[in-house]
């Protein structure tokens, strides 16, 4: 559903109702925290940008070119040709039936906190970083967007003065 | 709650290989299958989820939390991935007017 739907907005609604049932299976696998943070960062937060975007895009009617036919046979035989790599590669391997201890509690909140922030101190300021370098970035394109969108008005309302006007910052777009 | 507990023990760490295995496979058939690059970026973020809830099945079977706490990284870069590359295909999409992939096989405009 969430590959063969035309329309871009099912498809994000299907992948939002894929994802509810991978945090359902985070759930019964006991792993509260990994459950509360898969709806909240998933849910929450991709999938409303995604949707944000397709709306600010205008891609809601089905505008897309398809693929010829040629193509789309070798997806789809590429795709059944992995599958049967993957389930013949871990067939083989036959993965034992692990015991599964009764007291599981490492997902709840305190242990993986715990967990968190003694061994893995250091990835997590290092992925802190990664986030902060990710909205830096994402600030700076949507910032050019913004200059490149007010030229291009600028040019359709007077376009006798745009030769002599020097180019405006963009403080008055970007400063709140 | 403790009843469902007890049911989903009894299930064998096989099943969530082969779930994990059959999203893998659906995310990359839709990579090669769709031209939108939206959906390509979703369909990334349903390769990511595989290998998460396997990550998770096999942290919750062996009893360590080191598992659960990658897929917390990976949540993070993923969150990181979409934020820059949606900007990036705003762009794209301000210059090009498309959001199809053939556009861009050159690099330039």
């Amino acid at each position: 559903m969430v590959v063969f739907s035309r329309n871009p907005i099912y498809n994000v609604l299907y992948l939002v109702i894929t994802f509810l049932c991978v945090g359902g299976h985070y759930l019964l696998l006991s792993a509260d925290f990994l459950f509360a943070v898969h709806i909240i960062v998933y849910a929450g937060a991709i999938m409303v940008l995604f949707l944000y975007v397709i709306m600010l895009l205008n891609l809601n009617k089905e505008t897309e070119p398809q693929k010829n036919t040629f193509f789309k046979f070798a997806a789809i035989i590429t795709a059944g040709l992995l599958m049967i790599v993957i389930v013949g590669a871990l067939r083989a391997s036959e993965a034992a039936m692990v015991a599964f201890d009764n007291h599981n509690n490492i997902g709840l909140v305190k242990n993986l906190g715990k967990m968190l922030f003694n061994e893995f101190l250091l990835p997590f300021e290092i992925v802190s970083l990664l986030l902060l370098t990710a909205m830096v970035g994402a600030v700076m394109l949507g910032k050019n967007h913004m200059k490149r969108v007010k030229e291009v008005a600028k040019n359709k309302n007077g376009r006798a003065t745009i030769s002599t006007l020097p180019v405006q910052p963009v403080k008055e777009l970007t400063h709140e | 709650m403790n009843n469902v507990s007890e049911a989903i023990q009894g299930v064998p760490l096989n099943y969530y290989i082969w779930l994990s295995t059959t999203l893998f496979v659906i995310g990359v058939l839709g990579v090669l299958y769709r031209r939108n690059v939206i959906i390509i970026f979703m369909c990334i973020e349903l390769m990511l989820n595989a290998v998460n809830l396997l990550m998770v099945a096999f942290s919750a079977h062996h009893n360590e939390g080191s598992g659960q706490v990658f897929v917390f990284f990976i949540m993070a870069v993923a969150a990181a991935e979409v934020a820059v590359g949606l900007a990036i295909l705003i762009v794209i999409y301000n210059n090009t007017k498309s959001t199809d992939i053939n556009i861009l096989n050159k690099l330039k405009w």
